[in-house]
């Protein structure tokens, strides 16, 4: 019998989920809407009567005081006039994690149901026609990749049945196939390689005198993808007629071998970079990018992004408890007129809604602080944003080695197996038209946090119990990948009709390169294998015994007996051809603007703190839970009310101990257009620099590289790639801070009827500082009136890529250029500064400048400033007020200093560029003077408010 | 002193538990994580505990609605032990998720005489992490001693205090039972965002008529350490956080 319960707000009580969705179809330009109703929906089938399903609404779904419910009938929303309804189901096998908890209630009150569907019915009234609210309900209320819309009534039907799969041996013939041939077939099957890759593959199964299966052909075309091997970093380049073996060695890798760091754990071999924290424990980190799946489903792409990298520390060494997770975006401008939003794409503030609770749904299920960030605005990411999403974790200094054992088990725990994230979007519309129950979801995948935390938390016990040997995540190329990188040096056996599947159907090499979510891959000594089925059974977590691990160094994999997959370990992992590509990179000619120097620049202040990428991100970082665990020291947000912009994050993860590790980021993709070496060069500046602000050292200091690059394959793309990797050199040799894990994404690129957009080539510095006591850490904030301020650094004529530049629409040449000896001393007085006791207040001066850093600090401490900037370092030809103040040259901060111990400050930064600038004052005016004139002079509590509104959604 | 022992409850989306645990530790009690399955399969038994403690979290996913699947399975599977345990002169504590879960099952206000109440969306309709001030109305529950204002972190999505009418409220107040309002510094009442999800009369949190059961939104757990606070880089800030008093209170009714 299947029963169909609508449960709507009382309504004697707010509906805030109706009023959200008036004010987005508002949003979205539908008129004169009165009101707005939300419905939940459950279409539950089962053995249940009439009373069954009563009691399942009464006592399970609805709240008994706020909700109210019908069983096989509309609810009534008590709306007058005339009514638009809409539906929103999930399409046909997206998986619905709210069935699960509710099969669960009905059996707990003793009731058995077989199915649960959910589904979204929206109520509106108001005075607009049928055929504008179905145009703008549709895109504003679902997602049509993932949901379909019904605006007429549903009538309840049972699950489609699937016939289960028949096995069938498919060979790929490859034998008689020349270059065209192989060519179409990569590019048919959505294998992404490459001709001098299929010869390779040929070649191979040629001499075994065969054809390769279809399995053989996924597992390699999985192993040898670019997201697993790097092949553009790996590959050899010529640049400019100079050849580059292995862009990774030579650049990011060769910082951390020649620094040759003690602390440094285990670096770029493991799922995450692992470095010492305080000698019985290790902390790692680790930061991805899930760029396309959230173009196309901002919500589910952010959410299984974040899901994934929390998976990485969970599979390094032998599990990390995950303690901090980072988010950094980059989107198009949310105001973005929509006619320059080019056709298939999502408008911007719909991608940057869904990304962010995407984050926020599985970052706080998951009971994860996300403490640290940044997101930037530029137009070219409208088809392409950049979702990148770290996670930090702990583990005990004698957990971090692991290695399967010939003999050993495979042992798959958590999420079961389905079409997900199989080859993206490159199902034929063919198979979509087939009416099968689940051919959809491929391209998309869907995040089921809780299925994810108790996997963490059965882990975390199974580790400590000693019940496995190794543990890797099923993230790209799922299963594939995961027993093929445990199993590289042995060899391993599988039974893929053994692995627990979500539904029926699936080909044995869809169920071999599922991404489905949610999953980790054990190897278990035999005798250990009923301690851990049965402590997975004790809270709920499927595990399941797949296969073993073998010492023949061959992979073998067997679907009902059937020998699918046959290949040697080492073809698998050294048989990938090296690519070989062209890079070039010319400078481009810009010219620096000339602007009229001008009396007062109060106006540019403010529309500089009104820009999207500086403005305030309250409404992003309130959405995150940032304290749950207890270890928050330093919040987003400080200040005397809270919500000013801190540097940097700090977290002690450890209950009972004060010793921390500070987080930060830096980013800036516009310098790219000027200067992708200077780019990176800053990136690596603002991520340490933001370390220093908040009290911490360079001393065991790791950072993490991120690149988001465009098509490689095109010589000026990968030209401004080399560039940006050879600054990660030669910076971070000289400030002393190894990189420990990277990733990169390339081929952000979107085809638009009139051209490509291109996303400017982006590198994410992420920085992880142990900090001895987190009760020594300096916010941003202005602290006391009286006190005085000073700036430190030399600030240069630098206005080149500038948000002051970019609020005028100018790029400019005038790149900041980093001199890391000259940043290295700055960074370490002020450090010595820090942790004397010298520094009441810090920050960084980054986007915006003197003017910014310093307008920040006075209104997130809620006090004034009246301050000189003539005698502020400065290098070259003396500067102009406009460059003063909103320069963006690197290596700066803005301190605040006791009156009592400026001798001893200064006696501190002996040897480095600084200057007394001025004083906190009491009042609420923030006024700037140079050569004389006041250029600067405003209510700070009027610039806060303009720098709180613009992302006040 | 004998020692007090408190079973921190988990369940699959729990995720204040180790906090929560640590906060009673601090506090001198001896605290045990056991997960909802060890009391169902009786391996792990109530009645080895002076206080039970339900921490935050999203258990089940607050799939249905926020708690309401652990409240049912508490009331369907283990209402003997837990109403054994409610009756004897035991200690509950329900946090932000364990508060919904309190409600849920019925435990809070815990007399059908009170009324009905239930904890819904915010009126944001958002999930929100910020700091609040909470007026505290002292004695009536052993959790919390003095009247004072205390200032804690809030962080769900639907805290929003409801009732079924008002003589429910007047009720509840009238018996001392609103035992936490959201209010300004001043601890007068205000609106958003001191009240930050638009609970009616602001409850923050309430007890039943024992006062032995306490539910709350606020996090007592988060504000344990002097660094805890939001502005203690401001300096100021009291050595022990404001939450740990509901701690070493509940620890001090068993001395």
């Amino acid at each position: 019998m299947i029963w169909r319960i609508e449960v709507a707000t009382n309504p004697a009580f707010t509906d805030a989920a109706g009023l959200a969705a008036v004010e987005d179809l508002a949003d979205a330009g539908l008129e004169n809407i009165s009101a707005g109703r939300f419905v939940r929906v459950f279409t539950i089938d089962g053995p249940l009567n009439a009373a069954d399903a009563e009691r399942i609404a009464s006592d399970l779904l609805a709240d008994p005081v706020s909700d109210i419910f019908s069983v096989n009938k509309p609810v009534d929303v008590a709306l007058t006039g005339s009514h638009f309804t809409v539906e929103v189901a999930k399409r046909p096998g997206v998986m619905d994690p709210v069935e699960a908890s509710t099969l669960k209630g009905v059996s707990d009150m003793g009731l058995a149901a077989d199915a649960v569907a959910t589904s979204r019915k929206y109520v509106f009234s108001g005075a607009f026609s049928h055929v504008a609210f179905e145009r703008v309900a549709a895109s504003v209320l679902s997602n049509e990749v993932i949901e379909e819309c019904h605006f007429a009534p549903v009538v309840p039907s049972a699950r489609a049945t699937i016939s289960p799969y028949k096995f069938a041996r498919v060979e790929v013939d490859l034998a008689s196939a020349g270059d065209d041939e192989l060519l179409a077939l990569s590019k048919d099957k959505g294998l992404s390689l490459n001709l001098a890759e299929m010869h390779a593959i040929r070649d191979y199964f040629a001499a075994a005198r065969r054809n390769p299966t279809d399995v053989e052909l996924e597992t390699i075309a999985q192993t040898w993808s670019e997201h697993c091997v790097h092949k553009t970093f790996r590959g050899i380049i010529d640049y400019n007629g100079e050849i580059i073996d292995n862009l990774l060695a030579s650049t990011v890798a060769r910082v951390t071998k020649e620094l040759n760091r003690p602390w440094c754990v285990s670096v770029f071999k493991d799922n995450s970079g692992v470095i010492d924290f305080d000698g019985k424990n290790c902390v790692c980190f680790k930061v991805e990018t899930h760029n396309h799946p959230s173009a196309v489903e901002p919500y589910g792409g952010a959410e299984t992004g974040i899901g994934g990298v929390i998976r990485d520390p969970l599979g390094t060494g032998l599990g990390a408890k995950p303690v901090a997770n980072t988010d950094v975006f980059c989107f198009a401008p949310p105001d973005m007129p929509a006619e320059k939003v080019p056709h298939g794409c999502l408008p911007p503030k719909r991608v940057m809604k869904g990304v962010v609770s995407g984050v926020r749904d599985y970052g706080n299920r998951m009971g994860i602080p996300t403490v640290n960030g940044a997101i930037v605005f530029d137009e070219r990411f409208v088809g392409n944003p950049l979702v990148y999403c770290g996670n930090v974790g702990i583990m005990p200094r004698d957990k971090v080695e692991k290695a399967a054992l010939p003999g050993d088990l495979v042992v798959v725990i958590g999420g079961r197996t389905g079409r997900d994230g199989i080859h993206g979007a490159t199902l034929s519309s063919a198979e979509l038209e087939t009416g099968s129950d689940v051919v959809w979801s491929g391209a998309v995948q869907i995040g089921n946090p809780i299925t994810e935390k108790k996997m963490v938390d059965i882990i975390l016990q199974a580790r400590d119990l000693g019940l496995y040997t190794a543990i890797t995540d099923c993230g790209a190329g799922g299963l594939s990948s995961a027993v093929g990188e445990m199993g590289a040096e042995i060899g391993a056996e599988v039974r893929l009709d053994k692995i627990p599947l979500k539904y029926q159907g699936l080909a044995p090499w869809e169920i071999w390169c599922s991404e489905a979510q949610e999953r980790m891959v054990v190897s278990v000594p035999p005798e250990k294998l009923d301690d851990l089925l049965a402590l997975c059974a004790s809270e709920n977590v499927e595990a399941t015994d797949i296969g073993v691990f073998t010492d023949d160094k061959r992979l073998r994999l067997f679907f009902e007996d059937h020998l699918v997959a046959d290949i040697e370990m080492n073809f698998l992992h050294d048989g990938v051809p090296r690519l070989e590509r062209k890079a070039a990179w010319m400078p481009p000619s810009l010219v620096e603007p000339v602007l009229a120097p001008k009396s007062d620049y109060t106006d540019d202040l403010f529309a500089v703190l009104s820009s999207p990428t500086v403005a305030s991100k309250e409404w992003v970082i309130r959405q995150y839970d940032h304290e749950v665990q207890g270890g928050s020291a330093v919040k987003p947000l400080v200040g005397v009310d809270n919500d000013g912009p801190s540097d940097a994050a700090i977290v002690a993860p450890l209950r009972g101990s004060n010793r921390g590790i500070i987080l930060s980021c830096g980013i800036n993709p516009r310098y790219s257009d000027i200067d992708p070496y200077h780019m990176a060069a800053n990136a690596i500046d603002e991520a340490l620099r933001q370390i220093i602000a908040v009290g911490g050292s360079l001393e065991r200091t790791a950072i993490l590289d991120n690149f988001c690059w465009g098509n490689t394959d095109k010589p000026d793309r990968l030209g401004g790639l080399v560039r940006a990797a050879r600054a990660c050199y030669d910076m971070a040799v000289v400030y002393g801070t190894p990189f420990i894990s990277g990733k990169d994404s390339l081929n952000n690129e979107f085809q638009t009827d009139s051209g490509t957009v291109v996303i400017p080539g982006t590198l994410l510095i992420s920085a992880m500082s142990v900090m001895a006591d987190v009760s020594k850490a300096i916010t941003m904030d202005l602290k006391t009136p009286g006190n005085r301020l000073y700036a430190v650094g030399t600030t240069k004529d630098e206005l080149g890529g500038s948000e002051l530049y970019a609020v005028n629409s100018l790029l400019g040449a005038n790149v900041p250029i980093v001199d890391p000896l000259a940043a290295k001393a700055i960074f370490d007085a002020l450090s010595s500064a820090a942790a004397a006791g010298l520094v009441r207040s810090c920050h960084d001066v980054s986007d915006g400048g003197l003017a910014v850093a310093i307008a920040e600090m006075a209104f997130a401490g809620g006090l004034g400033v009246d301050a000189a900037l003539d005698a502020i370092p400065v290098k070259g030809k003396p500067l102009d007020a406009r460059k003063v103040l909103f320069s963006q040259s690197p290596s700066r901060f803005v301190v605040e200093v006791e009156s009592a111990k400026t001798k001893d400050f200064e006696a501190a930064l002996a040897g480095v560029p600084f200057a007394f600038i001025g004083s906190v004052t009491s009042g609420d005016r923030l006024t700037l003077n140079y050569e004389h004139e006041q250029v600067i002079d405003a209510d700070i509590f009027k610039l806060k408010a303009a720098w709180k509104a613009v992302l006040a959604f | 002193m004998s020692e007090v022992n408190i079973l921190v409850l988990r369940a699959a989306g729990t995720n204040c538990d180790v906090e929560t645990a640590y906060a009673f530790e601090k506090a001198g009690a001896k605290a045990t994580l056991a997960h909802v399955n060890r009391l169902v399969d009786r391996s792990v038994s109530l009645d080895d505990f002076q206080g039970l403690a339900i921490p935050g979290g999203f258990t089940y996913g607050d799939d249905v609605s926020a708690g309401r699947i652990l409240a049912g399975e508490l009331k369907n599977r283990l209402a003997d032990a837990i109403a054994a345990f409610v009756e004897a002169d035991r200690l509950v504590i329900g946090i932000c998720n364990g508060f919904q879960v309190l409600v849920k099952m019925g435990l809070l206000p815990g007399d059908e005489s009170s009324g009905r109440v239930t904890l819904t969306n915010n009126d944001s309709n958002r999930y929100e992490d910020r700091w609040v001030h909470l007026k505290v109305d002292g004695g009536r529950t052993p959790f919390l001693a003095s009247d004072d204002v205390i200032y804690l972190p809030v962080a769900h999505g639907e805290g929003k205090f409801v009732v079924d009418d008002d003589a429910t409220l007047e009720s509840l107040e009238s018996n001392g039972r609103i035992v936490l309002r959201y209010c300004d510094e001043n601890g007068l009442d205000a609106p958003f965002p001191y009240n930050p999800n638009g609970s009616v009369g602001s409850v923050a949190g309430i007890c039943s008529a024992s006062g032995r059961v306490f539910g709350l939104m606020p996090h007592p757990e988060r504000n344990i350490e002097t660094w805890h606070h939001p502005r203690w880089t401001r300096g100021g800030s009291p050595a022990q956080g404001d939450g740990l008093r509901f701690f070493t209170n509940a620890v001090k009714y068993f001395s």
